[in-house]
């Protein structure tokens, strides 16, 4: 079967009403691929902790489904949670364990024999390997950050949640976890993660998904937003409305907007020729004046933002 | 059933314990040392024979089951509370272990830690008077399911409570009076007939009675009923934390 045939992840009109009754998580369906990198997209309190905390258990459903490899997180929860790693958004670590003894107790709690050598590659491969004997209180920020990765991965999971892996992480840091990441995903792990940042979904993802006051408003391949966003746009200033565009100018990709006072011309900013020195000749010939113009580039960043200004249906 | 899970919690737990071992097992065994020295040499020597057992020996089974009551409550109160307030809790809800298998790794660390405490009072105790244990078994049945019911009765609290004052209020508010005014130091004989019924409706009466009569033969109500009602309640403690993680009540939102 192909992964987009059996997914790993199926998250079928999932809702969360807190007590007190907030709507965290609005109808939430979503799918996720066998071994892809999954980014969350959304700003402060849209909803992404919640959902990631209703897969792992933490938090509980108030309706809808959820199934990690065909089986449902509540009637199969040993299952599915062994499948599953996850590094939360807090920085929660013990104080007086050694780091070594805090990662070999993730692995025993999920269920999983002693493994020394498993553990041993994890701290190498998070640059924790001469930590291993420290007390964690000791440890820096981003080592802490790091630990809760290596618990994380101590068992050997499946599927792996980063809520906000680089928040609070410097550059070289930001850099080292997307290695990792990748080198996750090189060996078959699926990985969802949550950001704030635009760029950085650019930079790690298959598919980014956006949320926003608990709706998933967008779910789509990156490669496809990024074509969007490689779209560059010439805006014209009419001198006269236009009832149509005309047919001398069908072999461009115009638009009419703003009540036919305005021309649109979409083209790629990639491309050796944008074709707007031909336009503007073609435009002269069928006699079409102009007041103004402007080019714009629509970036991730603005179909984010369009998205989430949009008022949300309640 | 997933072993390695309780395995884990257990050892966890444990280490903890090794960490505040000055704490948790020097405190104690001073503080009973001072109990002899106050009650049994000094009240004592004007109390002289109680049941035809010394003072000092008579007060034995009721400073262990002070002290196993006091830190089964603590120890299991203080593990699960503890990673519900520093957020670390996180790991135990999204791990593949059952609620039972969280109470059994944190109560049965609780209870070892008290058992061991339970232990070495009585061999402190050894040094101060002469013991003698008529039924050991017994008395090691009272020490086991004392510790259990009692750990379990901290876990209850540890999950119910959501602040540190709740934390120390059960015990503080409720079980040490109950100690103390459950027949510890002294048999209800001595008591004016209304307060040895009103004693008689105090659990902890029941536990240092049995566990007396491991010892010396004597109680002041049939070991039987004893027995009887430290497993009662030792259910009850199993139903609470059954109730409670039945509803989700407060671990998960
Ligand atoms: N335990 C809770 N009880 C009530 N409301 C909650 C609870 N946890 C979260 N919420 C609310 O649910 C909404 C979503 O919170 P969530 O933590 O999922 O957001 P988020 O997308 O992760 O935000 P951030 O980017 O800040 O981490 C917020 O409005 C939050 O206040
Ligand atoms: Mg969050």
């Amino acid at each position: 079967m192909s992964s987009a045939e059996n997914p790993i992840l199926i998250v079928e009109s999932l809702n969360k009403v807190y007590q007190g009754g907030f709507e965290a998580l609005k109808d939430i369906n979503l799918s996720i691929r066998r071994g892809e990198i999954f980014a969350l997209l959304g700003p402060n309190g849209a909803g992404k902790t919640t959902l990631i905390s209703i897969i792992c258990g933490i938090v509980k459903p108030s309706s809808g489904k959820v199934r990690v490899d065909g089986y449902d997180i509540i009637d199969d929860f040993r299952k599915t949670r062994s499948l599953i790693g996850l590094v939360p958004q807090e920085l929660t670590t013990d104080s007086f364990e050694t780091v070594w003894n805090t990662v070999a107790f993730s692995r025993g709690l999920f269920g999983k024999a002693p493994a020394p050598d498993h553990i041993e590659r994890v701290l190498k491969s998070l640059s924790l390997w001469d930590k291993k004997d420290s007390m964690v209180m000791t440890l820096s920020g981003g080592m802490k950050r790091r630990l809760l990765i290596a618990k994380a991965l101590s068992h050997e999971p499946n599927v792996l949640f980063l809520d906000e892996p680089t928040a609070g992480v410097d550059v070289s840091l930001r850099k080292d976890m997307w290695k990792i990441v990748q080198e996750l995903k090189a060996a078959g792990v699926t990985i969802i993660l949550t950001t704030h940042y635009i760029e950085e979904a650019e930079e790690i993802a298959d598919r980014v998904g956006v949320i926003n006051q608990g709706e998933l408003v967008l779910v789509e391949e990156k490669q496809q937003l990024m074509q969007k966003l490689g779209k560059r746009q010439l805006t014209l200033l009419l001198t006269e409305p236009l009832n149509r565009i005309p047919e001398v100018l069908g072999g461009y990709d115009l638009e009419l907007i703003e009540d036919n006072r305005q021309l649109r011309y979409t083209f790629d900013s990639a491309a050796q020729r944008t074709g707007i020195t031909a336009l503007l000749e073609d435009l002269k010939t069928a006699g079409v004046s102009f007041s103004d113009l402007q080019t714009s580039q629509s970036s991730l960043e603005d179909i984010f933002v369009d998205l989430i200004s949009q008022p949300v249906r309640s | 059933m997933n072993l390695h899970g309780v395995l884990a919690i257990y050892r966890f737990e444990m280490a903890r314990m090794k960490r505040t071992l000055l704490q948790s097992v020097v405190a104690p065994v001073l503080t009973t040392s001072l109990y002899f020295i106050v009650f049994g040499a000094a009240i004592g020597s004007r109390i002289q024979q109680v049941d035809g057992v010394s003072y000092g020996a008579f007060i034995v089974p009721g400073l262990i089951m002070l002290n196993l009551l006091t830190q089964s409550i603590s120890n299991a109160s203080f593990g699960i509370y503890f990673p519900k307030f520093v957020g670390t809790i996180y790991e135990m809800l999204s791990a593949p272990v059952s609620m039972l298998e969280v109470v059994l790794g944190y109560v049965g660390a609780a209870a070892t830690k008290s058992l061991i405490l339970g232990l070495i009072i009585l061999a402190t105790a050894s040094f101060f008077v002469d013991l003698q244990i008529a039924h050991p078994l017994v008395m090691l049945a009272f020490l086991v399911l004392t510790t259990l019911s009692f750990s379990m009765m901290g876990f209850a609290i540890g999950i119910w409570a959501d602040n540190f004052e709740k934390l120390s209020l059960v015990p503080m508010l409720l079980v040490t009076p109950l100690i103390f005014l459950g027949g510890s130091f002294y048999s209800i004989d001595m008591l004016p007939p209304v307060w040895q019924t009103i004693s008689l409706f105090n659990p902890v009466l029941y536990l240092v009675s049995g566990f007396r009569w491991s010892f010396y033969e004597i109680a002041d109500v049939n070991v039987g009923v004893s027995l009887i009602s430290i497993c009662g309640f030792l259910l009850l403690c199993y139903s609470i934390i059954w109730f409670i993680f039945k509803t989700g009540y407060k671990l998960r939102s």
